[in-house]
């Protein structure tokens, strides 16, 4: 029987060896001291005000006022600002809430807070002061921090030096468990940098300029890269769905659709002030969260009511401006929030009233409108008809949140705003519906950004709806696809239409007025990719099941431009077609030599794997790999090359051009030898064992007095028996006797 | 390369053997019937009826006397190959699965199902090469594989081991004479099973199908893999060429596994890769299911696959297919000829 208190005997217990009081557990009271309620919970010290005598006093204990009632209750007789000596304030005051959560706002919200340019608010609860404050606790002497030594980092751009100094880029595959990197060496196997399982839970990503790895996990992100690949940053978002990074991986944006709950335990990163927020912007740097905001309700689109889909929340929610220094959030119908970074505060403290605000687009790049000189960032937003109020789409200007272009549009049933890289242009796909809401049509209005009072030009030759636009990166002119029908869920997708426009041809620098180009009819294509450098698209038809195929076209084709097209800035020219199939996925790499198509597991398991091509469609690689199910290219930071630099570099090409062919020639040339070499020695380990082996079988049949041939003997057996049975010659002599005539004549014989 | 096919089986094959003068195919399928056919021609010489399931396997003596055949119908039978006469029927408490005589025929082993409570096992038979002689009723050998079953086994030279392949991807090596295991050696992915096992014509070195989509070539002696062929399909067969230095695979997606209707996505072809180099080298079309058999003609003029739709295709290689040869190879040859002048 196991002992139990019911069978301890009185004897046994041993109280007298210690006493309880003796025992030191300071340390331990200290470390899980309970906060109890001190009645001072509803209190705050602000810090750093403006000195004032007592004329001044109450003036500003008003100002502080206004300010304070912002976050909570407050009264003035409720506000103490004690006075020196001297008859001035003491810069400091004691506010009384009406109740400690505000007193907890008001610390949150008002700490850091600028009442003018030379003073900056200090608010804390009293009984921290208290806590932290008290007399004892902090050491009357200075003592300097320690500061680690420095340590060398790994340089987290060494991807760009390629050990080969074939200047190479690399790319990510995630197939099966495995995601590994890679450098991509055009027909020859990828030569491998690092392979590792389970390296993610769901999915692979590069940040925007390619510095880290993103690997997603039920606990968080993590950021991987340098040339060990070690991890460099954790952000613990628990059940993290979604990553976005700022433009230039100073920010991180982390989604779930589980509400964050932070145990009781607490959370490494997280405080309580997260618990049911969705959305976590992060520092990269310093890894720690900036701010977090809860989801929003979003309304279900008529598509996904119609199948009864949950709605789902926009992605990316949080929109940055190209150099990370606002970024914004679209309260549907309602208004636009900016933030501005890094203290992630409302800009001007209020979310930007639009009604009925249905979308918006940062330009990705900032902006050089004519004429203005003054730092600052645009986007584009989109409102529809409400009552007799024509839709709008309007330009904003930030922060100064001046609308700088509105145009007014009938007949909206939708909009699709589509920046170009170098925001130079804004094209605004209209979706128009005829006055019985029967048929629609689509119109580009496109505003030319950097000219002056951004004239807005507009294309309306189109008849079909629009499923699909796209810029040329850092050109002026771009792809739509076109179809007949609806997009519906229909079985066999129907036929589509692909348009090329682009300016027309003006003297001066001038961009001319966007023309058609060229139209393909009868295609299957649903989607564009455009070389990160311009110049070259594909054409792609993907995640479909009857057809798969890529068209590989050049805009800038060196040869006849047929009469008709004379006067534009285009010649058009298909470079070649492939076929691809089950393709999912197209991707150039980033510097527009190459495009890698695959078929992902995630969406089907046919055929999975990928194709390498080059930019003029020529297939230089095919591999299926079983459960492959991403390829990502790494990106490149942009080049340190000024314009002049380049345009020499593009100017002496040839010579350039040489020496890289050479050294081409010369690979290629050593590899076949290698693999040559390779061969003759597998040949030769081979026939070496194969004549060992048969010496050796040929001594043990010797040992063991068995003759060379095992079958020779026996097949000498079986005969005799059959020479026996037929008593005849062992030799069968088959004797054929022919008789031809040669020759056939008639004589008469006397 | 036209080949010629032969559609006399109702049902898939299972198994393809030449003869060793490579004059004779014998197929046996789920059909219950062994055929024999002249290989130059596709003629059909006769056939053998007797069983009462699906034949899984069947081998000739290399004096093309006799023929075992091994059945669902859980017996070993023999033939007389050339009077189609049933000599002799050993019952098994499963059905047979794999039948191999040894290099001079005296002895047969015979791979049993693992099935109702009986372990696979392995059997060895003594046998006399003459068809007026009366058969032992008596096993020389039982291997009871109690690891995993044994899917299919051989002889290998001098009757020295027996090799056997298993359902868990491993290869075990058994002292021909005591039925010792000396080795067992997982050389394919755990639990895929090894579909065949064919020897080069000494039997020092083996061919591996597994559905693990790769071939290997394992040495008798010492169980090591010499040489892998990955394919993109689960195989079920694979054969060692002689005169060239090939091997031969045949697979393809299990009709089960076909989730589509794309002719693509079968991979129905017989694959010929360098048994050396390793690199594939080239594919025959044709059948219109996974090959479940293919054999190489012992004096090197063809080979033959059986498929899962009932037809054995014989093909008689062209002239292409012996001028062929890589860079090196040409030049041993001619080292060799100098040489030897």
């Amino acid at each position: 029987m196991a002992p139990s208190f019911d069978h301890l005997r009185e004897e046994d217990l041993d109280e007298e060896d210690f006493d309880v009081d003796e025992v030191d557990i300071s340390d331990l009271r200290e470390k899980y001291e309970v906060q109890l309620e001190q009645g001072y919970d509803t209190f705050v010290v602000i810090d750093n005000l403006p000195t004032v005598n007592e004329d001044q006093k109450p003036k500003l204990i008003k100002v502080l006022l206004k300010k304070l009632n912002t976050v909570g209750r407050t009264r003035e007789d409720l506000i103490y600002m004690p006075m020196g000596d001297d008859g001035k304030s003491l810069s400091f005051a004691f506010v009384e809430f009406s109740s400690p959560a505000e007193a907890a706002a008001a610390v949150r919200q008002l700490d850091y807070f600028p009442l003018d340019k030379k003073h900056t608010l200090r608010v804390n609860k009293l009984t921290d002061i208290d806590r932290y404050g008290r007399e004892g606790r902090i050491d009357e002497e200075y003592t300097p921090p320690e500061i680690p030594p420095f340590e060398e980092k790994e340089h987290l751009r060494s991807f760009m030096a390629d050990p080969s100094g074939r200047g190479r880029d690399q790319f990510v595959m995630y197939r099966g468990d495995t995601v590994g990197v890679f450098w991509n060496n055009e027909k020859d196997q990828p030569e491998n940098i690092v392979d590792r399982q389970q390296w993610t839970e769901t999915f692979v990503q590069w940040s925007p300029l390619g510095t880290y790895l993103t690997s997603v996990h039920a606990q968080g992100v993590q950021l991987w890269g340098g040339a060990s690949w070690a991890r460099l940053r954790r952000f613990p978002h628990p059940f993290v769905n979604l990553v976005a990074f700022s433009p230039n991986e100073k920010y991180l944006v982390t989604w779930s659709n589980r509400p964050i709950s932070i145990p009781e335990t607490g959370h490494p990163a997280l405080t309580l002030d997260d618990d049911g927020k969705n959305y976590v912007i992060w520092d990269i740097d310093t890894a720690k969260p900036l701010r977090s905001f809860a989801q929003q309700d979003v309304q279900a689109t008529e598509e996904q009511l119609a199948a009864k889909k949950p709605p789902r929340a926009p992605w990316p929610a949080f929109k940055w401006s190209a150099d990370d220094k606002y970024v914004a959030r679209l309260n549907q119908g309602t208004s636009i929030s900016v933030y501005e970074l890094p203290k992630m505060n409302l800009l001007d403290k209020t979310a930007i009233k639009l009604e009925g605000v249905m979308d918006f687009e940062w330009a990705p790049a900032s902006p050089r409108r004519d004429g203005v000189k003054e730092y600052e960032q645009l986007f584009c937003f989109w409102t529809p008809e409400i009552g007799s109020n024509p839709a709008r789409v309007g330009l904003m200007s930030i922060p100064s949140k001046q609308i700088v272009r509105s145009l007014n549009l009938f007949s909206v049933s939708d909009a699709k705003l589509h920046w170009q890289s170098d925001a130079s242009y804004i094209c605004v796909k209209v979706d128009r519906h005829s006055k019985s809401k029967k048929s629609l049509a689509t119109t580009l209005e496109i505003f030319r950004v950097k000219e002056k009072g951004v004239p807005v030009e507009v294309v309306d030759t189109i008849k079909d709806t629009v499923i699909n636009f796209a810029w040329e990166p850092k050109g002026d002119r771009f792809v739509i696809i076109t179809t007949t029908e609806p997009v519906g869920a229909t079985a066999v997708p129907p036929k589509t239409a692909v348009s090329f426009f682009c300016p027309e041809k003006v003297k001066g620098n001038a961009v001319g007025n966007f023309k058609h180009l060229r139209t393909l009819e009868k295609k299957n294509h649903n989607a564009i990719y455009w070389s990160p450098k311009g110049r070259f698209v594909v054409l792609a038809t993907i995640a479909n099941t009857q057809s798969s195929d890529l068209d590989f076209f050049d805009l800038d084709f060196e040869g006849e431009k047929p009469e008709a097209e004379k006067d534009l800035t285009a010649c058009l020219q298909v470079m070649n077609t492939a076929d691809h199939y089950g393709v999912t996925d197209v991707e150039w790499d980033p510097s527009g030599r190459y495009v890698a198509t695959w078929a992902s597991a995630w969406k089907h398991s046919m055929e999975n794997g990928y194709h390498l091509y080059d930019f003029r469609g020529e297939l230089l690689r095919e591999e299926p790999i079983e459960k492959f199910k991403q390829w990502a290219w790494r990106p490149r930071p942009p080049t340190l090359l000024t314009k002049e630099e380049q345009k020499q570099i593009r100017k002496n090409l040839r010579e350039y051009s040489r020496v890289f062919e050479r050294e081409d020639e010369e690979r290629i040339s050593s590899a076949d030898v290698a693999v040559v070499a390779a061969r003759r020695r597998m040949l030769e380990e081979f026939f070496a064992w194969r004549e060992s082996q048969e010496e050796e079988l040929i001594d043990e049949r010797a040992a063991l007095g068995l003759p060379e041939d095992p079958v020779a003997e026996l097949l000498e057996k079986t005969k005799p028996v059959e020479v026996a049975a037929d008593g005849s010659a062992k030799e069968q002599i088959v004797e054929e006797v022919m008789e031809e005539v040669l020759e056939e004549t008639e004589e008469i014989v006397n | 390369m036209r080949p010629i096919l032969l559609a006399g089986h109702e049902r898939a094959l299972t198994q393809i053997k030449y003869n060793r003068e490579g004059d004779l195919i014998f197929s046996v399928s789920k059909d219950q019937i062994i055929c024999v056919w002249f290989s130059h021609n596709g003629e059909r010489l006769g056939t053998y009826r007797g069983h009462q399931g699906a034949i899984w396997t069947i081998d000739v003596d290399p004096t093309s006397t006799i023929l075992a055949s091994g059945s669902a119908d859980n017996t070993i039978r023999l033939w007389d190959v050339k009077t189609g006469k049933c000599l002799k029927t050993w019952d098994f408490p499963t059905a047979v699965k794999r039948v191999e005589f040894n290099e001079d025929g005296t002895k047969l082993l015979g791979v049993t199902e693992k099935r109702m409570g009986h372990m696979g096992t392995i059997v060895v038979l003594d046998i006399k090469v003459d068809v007026e002689a009366e058969q032992s009723d008596e096993k020389a050998l039982t291997i009871v594989c109690e690891e995993s079953k044994a899917t299919v086994a051989g002889w290998s030279y001098l009757s020295k081991y027996i090799i056997a392949g298993h359902e868990d991807g491993s290869v075990s090596q058994y002292d021909g004479k005591t039925g010792d295991l000396i080795f067992n050696i997982p050389i394919h992915e755990l639990n895929q099973q090894i579909t065949d096992l064919q020897w080069s014509q000494d039997r020092t070195y083996f061919i591996t199908a597994s559905k693990d989509k790769t071939a290997k070539l394992v040495t008798a002696k010492d169980l090591e893999v010499l040489k892998t062929y990955v394919a993109d399909t689960p195989l079920n067969s694979a054969a060692i060429t002689v005169k060239k230095d090939f091997v031969i695979l045949g697979g393809g997606q299990a009709a089960m596994d076909v989730t589509t209707t794309s002719a693509r996505q079968g991979k129905f072809e017989a694959r010929f890769y360098h048994k050396i180099f390793e690199d594939e080298i080239g594919r025959v079309r044709g059948h219109f299911g996974p090959l479940n058999t293919v054999a190489a003609d012992p004096t090197g003029k063809g080979y033959a696959s059986g498929g899962e739709d009932g037809y054995v295709r014989v093909h008689h290689f062209d002239k292409g297919y012996f001028d062929f040869m890589y860079e090196v190879e040409r030049e041993r040859q001619n080292k060799l000829a100098a040489g030897n002048a």
